[in-house]
């Protein structure tokens, strides 16, 4: 293990041990009070019942266990169509992310069109101004898209779209082509293979790692969004769980809410618990070492 | 739209376009077919910026000196949309409290991030399960987030007026009080988003040589100098980069006040973004909320360019 600021020999005295075991406790119970015990607490509410919840001081373990109440919320929210939804919109705009940015990037890295560089660069830029700040204009472009003139209000590809538009996946895929050796694109052409065979067969099989962070990100982002879905979907029915929770919030009684919530983050949790490497990878990918 | 984890968090300079072309391969299409076949994978990326990330930019500068809504033409209105916004008396409320919200949110989540790294770099056991647990929060959708402090801050039966009592001190009122419901939001807001800024750190802190640290131990140095001489200078770039995402981040704060407290009690949690979405929103006056979202633009463009400056040009 690499040395830190404190070496084993110092930890390794009375004083030293002593110090370590104490900062290692309270540095366990903080982190138990602030980052578990908000998890523990919504689910241990969500079965208790609406009066239970009521009490003050509150109950610490619910008097009777109402488990049940995970179903009465699924039902009473109608959760399954908001999951849906989500599910749907989350997984689409991966899906269009990886469709148009992948190709793109490997133009960009691989094909180098004329004024390539030029595109890459109006492409960065974007990356300069805060997402709010074009809230107002792009959502006018949904509401009549230019040429078409269609109204993509409460469809999913109002959501999708715009999402593919995305500087910093274009930026890390190219950046990852880079470093594909030449050689073996040249073989590959010397072999017969076309520019998307190529690029298929070829070169993204040995992309897995970006495109496993590229993916990652992509549905965790979608799945977390608010405010701009909040504005493209105001038909409650195409509404993601996000806007629909927050819609639901002043009218449900608290132990379905809470049920409803705990129900809400578990995807991302067990996203998270799956693949913690690769977003691990994702947060300092390249970060840390110009 | 969404500005994701990763986004905000490259901080890796991009490299120089190489100037020399790979070499061409014979007997497939010339010039002329290469870039055909480049613009024909650039197509869709290029419609979907022209559309929504572009067209949208010119488009907002347009429409802050436009008066916009959905049934009339626009028009053009000069500098009537923002003399309209300098005479909202909720414009400067929306500023200060949005500049209020950053400055506690650099307090707390500046400083808590990196201490906690350090910390817990130093550990010998159990590293995985705070590094877990910290970043649990920041997988968690934002209106969960939201929906689920409101009811710890409730002041009777909630989590943290109950906490408050176990130990014997007052309760506050948390969100129903003008004076401490920013400070409630920022606290929501610093739990959420941490887990980020604190992996981060950690992956810088054990980028650090071990040699430097054994070194200065052989010269003497005590911990705090070791802290000092050491571990800040090869993370200050870090800390800087990371600073500047946090200024741009917080300052476009909407989902907590929306969710938590739609901007009272008394409109002491009306941040600019907030007041933007009444304006467009609400109000229908999207020429009004243009004008705003350029002059959030030109709050945060110096912050934004300095950071592509650092990453850019960091050798």
């Amino acid at each position: 293990m690499n040395r830190t600021l404190l070496s084993d020999n110092q930890l390794r005295t009375l004083h030293g041990r002593l110090g370590y075991w104490v900062v290692f406790s309270c540095a366990f119970i903080a982190f138990a009070v602030a980052f578990v015990l908000p998890f523990v607490w919504m689910l241990l509410g969500a079965m208790k019942s609406a009066p239970e919840l009521a009490h003050v001081p509150p109950t610490i373990l619910p008097e009777q266990w109402h488990p049940e109440t995970y179903s009465d919320a699924w039902s009473f929210m109608e959760l399954a169509k908001y999951f849906g939804n989500t599910v749907m919109i989350a997984g689409g705009a991966w899906l269009v992310q990886l469709a148009v940015d992948v190709p793109a990037a490997y133009a960009l890295s691989k094909l180098r069109p004329v004024l390539g560089n030029w595109i890459l660069g109006l492409m960065l830029a974007t990356l300069m101004l805060p997402a709010s700040a074009l809230l107002v204009p792009t959502y006018l472009t949904i509401t009549d898209v230019p040429v078409v003139h269609t109204n993509m209000i409460n469809q999913p590809g109002a959501i999708w779209l715009p999402a593919a538009a995305n500087a910093f996946n274009i930026y890390l895929l190219k950046r990852f082509f880079d470093q594909v050796p030449g050689e073996l694109i040249e073989a590959a052409t010397i072999d017969g293979a076309g520019r998307i065979t190529t690029m298929v067969r070829v070169v993204l099989p040995l992309s897995r790692p970006i495109l496993a962070v590229v993916s990652i990100f992509a549905i965790v982002a979608a799945w977390k969004d608010f405010i701009w879905p909040l504005l493209v979907l105001p038909d409650p029915g195409a509404q993601t769980l996000s806007v629909a929770l927050n819609r639901f919030a002043p009218d449900t009684p608290i132990n379905l809410l809470l049920a409803g919530l705990v129900l809400a983050s578990i995807p991302m949790v067990a996203v998270f618990l799956v693949f913690q490497r690769q977003i691990l990878a994702g947060l300092t990918a390249g970060s840390l070492k110009g | 739209m969404t500005a994701t984890l990763i986004e905000t968090t490259s901080l890796r300079r991009p490299e120089k376009p190489a100037r020399r072309r790979g070499p061409r391969s014979s007997g497939r299409p010339g010039r002329f077919g290469d870039n055909l076949t480049g613009y024909g994978f650039l197509c869709a990326a290029l419609i979907c910026f022209a559309l929504f990330s572009w067209y949208p930019i010119i488009r907002g500068v347009l429409l802050s000196f436009q008066q916009v809504d959905f049934v009339n033409p626009a028009t053009w209105v000069g500098w009537a949309n923002f003399q309209k916004l300098f005479a909202d008396p909720l414009f400067a409320v929306a500023w200060r409290n949005t500049l209020y919200f950053t400055l506690l949110a650099l307090v707390f989540g500046f400083a808590i991030p990196f201490v906690v790294a350090m910390v817990i770099n130093e550990f010998r056991h159990a590293k995985g399960f705070f590094r877990l647990v910290v970043y649990l929060p920041v997988m968690l959708p934002p209106v969960v987030t939201a929906l689920l402090w409101k009811w710890f801050y409730d002041p009777g039966p909630g989590l943290f007026n109950t906490l408050l009592h176990a130990v014997n001190l007052p309760g506050l009122s948390w969100l129903d009080s003008s004076s401490t419901s920013m400070l409630s939001l920022v606290l929501v807001s610093t739990w959420a988003n941490m887990g980020s800024a604190t992996l981060i750190y950690l992956a810088a802190l054990g980028g650090i040589p071990g040699e430097l640290y054994e070194a200065s131990e052989l010269d003497g140095a005590t911990i705090w100098q070791r802290v000092r001489y050491i571990t800040i200078p090869h993370t200050r770039f870090v800390l800087l980069v990371m600073m500047l995402l946090q200024i741009v981040a917080t300052m476009q704060v909407f989902t907590e006040p929306y969710v938590m407290t739609g901007g009272g009690p008394e409109d002491s949690t009306v941040t600019v973004l907030l007041l933007l979405y009444r304006y467009a929103f609400v109000y229908n006056d999207f020429g009004t909320a243009s004008a705003m979202s350029l002059l959030l633009f030109l709050a945060l463009g110096a912050f934004s360019a300095l950071y592509l400056r650092l990453t850019r040009t960091r050798g």
